[in-house]
């Protein structure tokens, strides 16, 4: 395959011929869903092996006679773009299958309309990593905010989910604008919008901090990085889950793609404080999230608040590659990076896991409130089975692969003490400290997700009547479980892959220690080992015996009967521990980051009421007060609005007359 | 690696402890542990000092160690002993911030004092020089104990650390010039002062309340 | 070949002395408080007399309660093949580093609290919650202590580390007190002694490990008690390779070595029992919510060292 290039636009385009055949039959459910969500899998399949086959060759450009007058579109696919390109086909094969058992009639728009948005969604994700010029890029940005902001408010009758819907679209905007002005910048005086162009400018110093600080605004606030993060939360709880699984699996992945884009490669000196800044900016955002995933009550909120933290996790990845760059230890800057991208890859399987999860246990039990589930494993034992495994990834606990992952950037961590910058040394053990923490944080997230949800008894008897879902639903489930064992188990494969990106981006690859076929070494194998085959295989190895031991020197006789609790006689559902109790040491551990407003039953109360409401302080410390000046400042500008025609007439004439004397 | 060099080992060492001593008080909520911990700081501080007085040849150091040894280990914690027996303030002392946030503020001002001391150690001769670092951090952690506690004592206990980091910044730095013993030795006097006075203040303190309460069980009466 | 059999029965003799080890350090618990004891075969014979028994499985239990067990116990006999008890040539440290370590006791971890929560009782979500709240600050607390001594040996790899340590001139590495003091307090939390968790506890509302494995009997149970018994003794190994790592022997030395290196280790177990059981003597269990205190404290204690180490270079 010579050029694949022109392979994955026209299959891209082909998602979008795929959601405008959609309205043909908009009100056919099951042409819609039985097969055109099925083709737009096997698009995103074929996308993902081009793409793959990409990953070797050399970058590929192409131009398009579309666009601005003097100013075509311009592609380029190089081994970034394509490593992204694996991710949106692999993730969008995943969703879509599961998609195509998942919607149902009368939730929300037409069949037909939200296949449109979902297509073009899937195509805008890829031409933004495809693009090559900030035209076609800010285009396919904004084509791809607001075809999820459609897919947020599908139900848009709910005025909660048009609300959640706006939010979203103010920070998307708010972070365009800012990437607007990036380009700008980094055009460096040349007025030339191709990327090439800009990777030519040479900027000062000085300017190259303004581009780099505006690009993490931009995509900070796309990313979820807190204090930008305040529209996820909203957003996941509100759109269906096939559209969370895809926001949070793929699109907040393209903010990461942007950033490397202009920081490793547009601006291709980056300075090392740019990297202590996203580290810490990083690690803050990752233990935020998952501080604040630990007291949620809604699952779709808690996975908002862990995508959130995986997103932190990922930029301090991202922060160390820019300082192991920026001082010259490009060998380490390629261990970083490796470890930041593999995370992409990583959140990307379990989040979507997860969060078609989520979508299986709303279908079949109409709740999203963790404090009415309960017990789903013995209703919903496929969806249970799998979800337990993207907990287990999520958790990052080996031989899954959330742990490869972070194992890498943890050894990543570990070469810091070689930097040549003092302070940054010491900061360093400090940014380790947060990771660990916030990887061990992850854990009780998830114990307290998958416990509260799917363990223990049905905490409403409606739950009883809860199915488990389609066989469609189960194959997405499945693609993605499997995508979490494979990533999990040969990541050698996958650092062999990345490395053609160090090498593109950085100059400085892995090297061959990193493919010896069994085992992960970074860099020696005097230094750092991982084989998860191996692993996998003790772990198996040792149950196994110990099961066969067990069995056959003993015996495997069991005795079923009440549970016992101590001797207490007939417990209820009720006495479970609930979302709120299985967070409270968290609550009062970290309480300084909540604002919380409880309210407590007096002691004789016969009819006791226990609320309880946390809310975010960033609210208070960021969001009201900027809209309070934006209020003010829209009033004394409302002093304009006299509703008298004339008057408008004459600040028309003003404005003509000022500007020709400008002209003038 | 350089060649093993005990005795800069040995002062390494004994800073590190210094400042896990430091840390151990910083996180200590009860009283009498924290004298301890206080005369155990005591103990390492001169025993380091004895170090750097073998290493320097300087015989005057011999003297100041076994000083600090005195003051630091027997004398001061016996006396705060009896003060805690006196005035029965052996349980748990209040914190006005939560122990694992002073710590992590510790943390921080560790980094800080690193950062400080790093140009002042490039001036020093001294073999031991990067040990003025964690000096400083002891001087500013005891600064934070005695910020976060509530209890005049552990402010004066405080106070007695702050000087335990001076004394060893003053050691390891500049092998404890003779003007420096002498400056040790007047502060501790100082303190000894200091104590006296939180001493009465503590005193008639508690005898107020002391009174309060006598006053309402009159009144039942 | 020659190093994986040693290897395997390093491992194997570790899971076979852990009751060992747990019998011993209880039995010097009772002659410190003037008790006389159950002697230090007393875990085994509880062990045999659980094994006989029909496992009482409640109602609503799923698989994952029955499975969980044995994921627990084999992630523990997993450890102890990473681990260099007796000798530095433990069978699967070279595919398994410190890292990988703390992982894998995070999986025993999880897969025990979601069994507590399986049934649906109020004392198993608490005890796993508990559970929870303890690892989350303890994992970190662990990994900064084997990321001092990786930052001093350059390397993540348990047998490099000792071999390093313990083959050095004798250098004293300041941050390693910390590591130490900090490991320490890790071991007490992780194994459920008494600062934090009392294993002899029949009070429901202070049981952390206790409430989670209520539900449990016969076999399950004894796994599980197992599995505790060898995570003792898989920490007790850590930390005597990480701060006593003298007297291990390579593969190479043969059946001699070996036989020097099982009474060199036995011993080292021995006096950590004791240590252990006086520690536990002489302290008492905190309340529940200082626990996170502790920890925390065990947390910092451990990225200062590590600060130590960057600050004096050594």
């Amino acid at each position: 395959m010579p050029s694949a290039l022109p392979a994955i636009f026209t299959l891209v385009a082909g998602w979008v011929v795929l959601g405008a055949t959609g309205l043909l039959l908009p009100r056919n459910l099951v042409w819609v869903s039985r097969v055109l969500f099925p083709l737009g899998a096997a698009v995103g399949v074929a996308i993902a092996v081009f793409a793959g086959s990409a990953l070797a060759l050399p970058a590929q450009t192409a131009m398009l006679p579309i666009g601005l007058p003097d100013m075509p579109m311009h592609l380029r696919l190089d081994a970034l773009s394509a490593f992204f390109l694996v991710l949106i086909g692999v993730t969008a094969a995943g969703v879509s299958i599961y998609s195509a058992g998942y919607f149902r009639a009368g939730e929300g728009a037409a069949p037909g309309l939200m296949c449109l948005q979902y297509h073009v969604f899937l195509a805008s994700m890829a031409m933004v990593v495809l693009s090559d010029d900030a035209f076609a890029f800010m285009v396919s940005w904004e084509t791809m905010a607001l075809a999820s902001y459609f897919l947020v408010t599908t139900q848009h009758r709910v005025a909660e989910i048009r609300s959640a819907g706006f939010l979203y679209l103010l920070l998307a905007h708010v972070g365009a604008i800012s990437l607007l002005l990036c380009f700008g910048v980094l055009q460096g005086g040349s007025w030339q919008f191709t990327f090439n162009a800009m990777r030519q400018a040479t900027l000062s110093p000085a300017w190259a901090s303004v581009a780099f600080g505006l690009a993490l605004f931009g995509f900070g606030a796309k990313a979820g990085l807190v204090p930008l993060h305040v529209w996820l939360p909203e957003a996941h709880p509100a759109a269906p889950s096939p559209v969370s699984a895809l926001m949070s699996g793929v699109m907040l992945k393209t903010a990461v793609y942007g950033l490397i884009r202009v920081s490793l490669d547009l601006i291709h000196t980056p300075q090392w404080a740019w990297g202590v800044a996203v580290l810490a900016l990083g690690a803050f955002t990752g233990l935020f999230g998952a501080i604040f995933a630990a007291v949620q009550t809604d699952m779709k909120r808690l996975l908002a608040y862990s995508s959130i933290e995986n997103m932190g996790l990922i930029f301090t990845g991202f922060g160390l590659t820019l300082l192991f760059r920026a001082l010259g230890q490009n060998t380490f800057a390629a261990l970083a990076l490796a470890g930041t991208l593999y995370h992409v890859l990583n959140h990307a399987q379990f989040k979507s896991l997860l969060f078609l999860a989520t979508g299986s246990v709303l279908h079949a039990t109409g709740q999203r409130n963790l404090g009415r589930l309960g017990g789903l494993i013995h209703r919903m034992p496929w969806v249970a089975g799998f979800a337990l495994l993207g907990t287990l990834a999520m958790a990052g606990l080996p031989p899954l692969n959330g742990f490869v992952s972070e194992w890498l950037l943890l050894q990543a961590y570990l070469f810091t003490p070689s930097l040549p910058q003092g302070m940054v040394n010491m900061l360093v053990p400090i940014g380790a400290a947060a990771f660990a923490l916030t990887v061990a944080l992850a854990a009780y997230v998830l114990v307290k997700f998958y416990g509260v949800i799917f363990l223990g008894r049905a905490r409403e008897a409606a739950l009883e009547r809860a199915h488990d879902a389609s066989w469609l639903e189960r194959c997405g489930l499945a693609w993605f479980a499997l995508a979490c064992a494979v990533l999990g188990l040969f990541p050698v494969v996958v650092l062999g892959a990345l490395d053609r990106i160090n090498t593109e981006l950085l100059g400085a690859s892995l090297g061959t220690q990193a493919t010896s076929w069994w085992a992960v070494v970074p860099t020696s194998t005097a230094r750092a080992v991982y084989s998860p085959l191996a692993f996998a295989a003790g772990i198996g190895v040792a149950v196994l015996a110990v099961f066969l031991l067990v069995r056959g020197i003993y015996h495997g006789r069991v005795r079923p009967s009440a549970a016992w609790n101590c001797g207490f006689p007939d417990p209820s559902a009720r006495m479970q521990d609930t979302a709120e109790g299985f967070g409270q040491p968290i609550r009062r551990i970290f309480a300084p980051f909540f604002r919380i407003r409880r309210q407590l039953p007096a002691p004789l109360d016969p009819a006791p009421r226990y609320a309880l409401d946390l809310t975010d302080r960033w609210w208070d410390w960021l969001y009201r007060p900027v809209a309070d000046a934006v209020k003010a400042s829209a009033d004394r500008i409302g002093v304009l609005q006299q509703g008298s025609i004339a008057l408008y007439l004459l600040y028309s004439f003003v404005t003509l007359v000022a500007l020709l004397a400008f002209v003038l | 690696m350089p060649p093993p060099n005990w005795s800069s080992q040995l002062i390494h060492l004994g800073a590190a402890l210094l400042l896990l001593s430091s840390f151990a008080m910083l996180s200590q909520r009860r009283i009498l542990s924290l004298v301890n911990l206080f005369a155990l700081q005591g103990a390492v501080l001169s025993v380091s000092t004895a170090i750097v007085a073998y290493t320097s040849g300087a015989s005057h150091l011999y003297a100041s160690a076994a000083l600090s040894l005195l003051l630091k280990v027997f004398l001061l914690p016996w006396i705060l002993h009896r003060l805690i027996v006196r005035l029965n303030v052996r349980w748990d002392t209040e914190t006005q911030l939560n122990i694992p946030a002073t710590m992590l503020v510790g943390i921080l001002v560790v980094v800080f004092a690193f950062a400080l001391a790093q140009p002042i150690a490039q001036l020093s001769s001294a073999v031991t020089r990067s040990t003025i670092g964690i000096a400083l951090a002891v001087v500013l952690l005891s600064f934070l104990m005695m910020i976060t506690r509530r209890k005049a004592i552990s402010q004066v206990i405080g106070f007695l650390a702050m000087e335990n980091g001076l004394f060893f910044g003053a050691t390891s730095a500049t092998y404890g010039m003779p003007m420096v013993v002498e400056l040790g030795v007047a502060l501790d006097v100082l303190v000894g002062t200091l104590i006296l006075g939180v001493f009465f203040f503590q005193i008639r303190e508690q005898f107020d309340s002391l009174d309060l309460q006598h006053l309402e069980r009159l009144k039942e009466d | 070949m020659n190093d994986i059999l040693f290897g395997g029965f390093q491992a194997l003799l570790a899971i076979a002395a852990a009751p060992l080890l747990l019998g011993w350090v209880d039995q010097c618990r009772a002659w410190l408080q003037n008790r006389r004891g159950a002697g230090v075969l007393q875990p085994y014979r509880v062990l045999r007399k659980l094994m006989r028994k029909d496992a009482v499985i409640a109602h609503g239990a799923s698989p994952l309660f029955r499975a969980a067990p044995y994921v627990q116990f084999g992630a523990m006999c997993l450890a102890a093949a990473i681990i260099p008890v007796v000798s530095i040539t433990a069978p699967l440290a070279a595919a398994a580093d410190t890292i990988a370590l703390v992982g894998l006791f995070a999986l025993a971890r999880v897969f025990i609290a979601l069994a507590a929560m399986d049934i649906g009782t109020a004392f198993g979500s608490l005890g796993a919650r508990r559970e929870m709240l303890i690892g989350f600050l303890s994992e970190p607390a662990l990994l900064m202590v084997f990321f001092t001594a990786s930052l001093i040996c350059q390397s993540t790899l348990l047998p490099t580390i000792v071999g390093t340590l313990a083959h050095r001139e004798l250098v004293i590495y300041p941050s390693l007190a910390f590591a130490g003091v900090a490991f320490t307090m890790v071991l007490l939390a992780e194994n459920a002694r008494i600062p934090i968790d009392n294993p002899a506890t029949h009070l429901e509302l202070t049981m952390i490990h206790e409430a989670m494995v209520l539900e449990y009997s016969a076999r399950h149970l004894a796994l599980i008690e197992w599995a505790s018994a060898l995570k003792l003794m898989n920490f007790t190994a850590i930390g005597l390779a990480l701060f006593v790592p003298w007297g291990l022997t390579a593969a190479a030395a043969g059946p001699q070595g070996l036989a020097v290196g099982i009474v060199t280790t036995s011993l080292k177990l021995a006096s950590a029992g004791v240590a252990l059981a006086l520690i536990e003597t002489v302290s008492a269990k905190l309340r529940i919510f200082r626990a996170p205190e502790f920890l925390a404290t065990a947390f910092l204690l451990a990225v200062l060292g590590l600060l130590v180490h960057q600050l004096l270079g050594s």
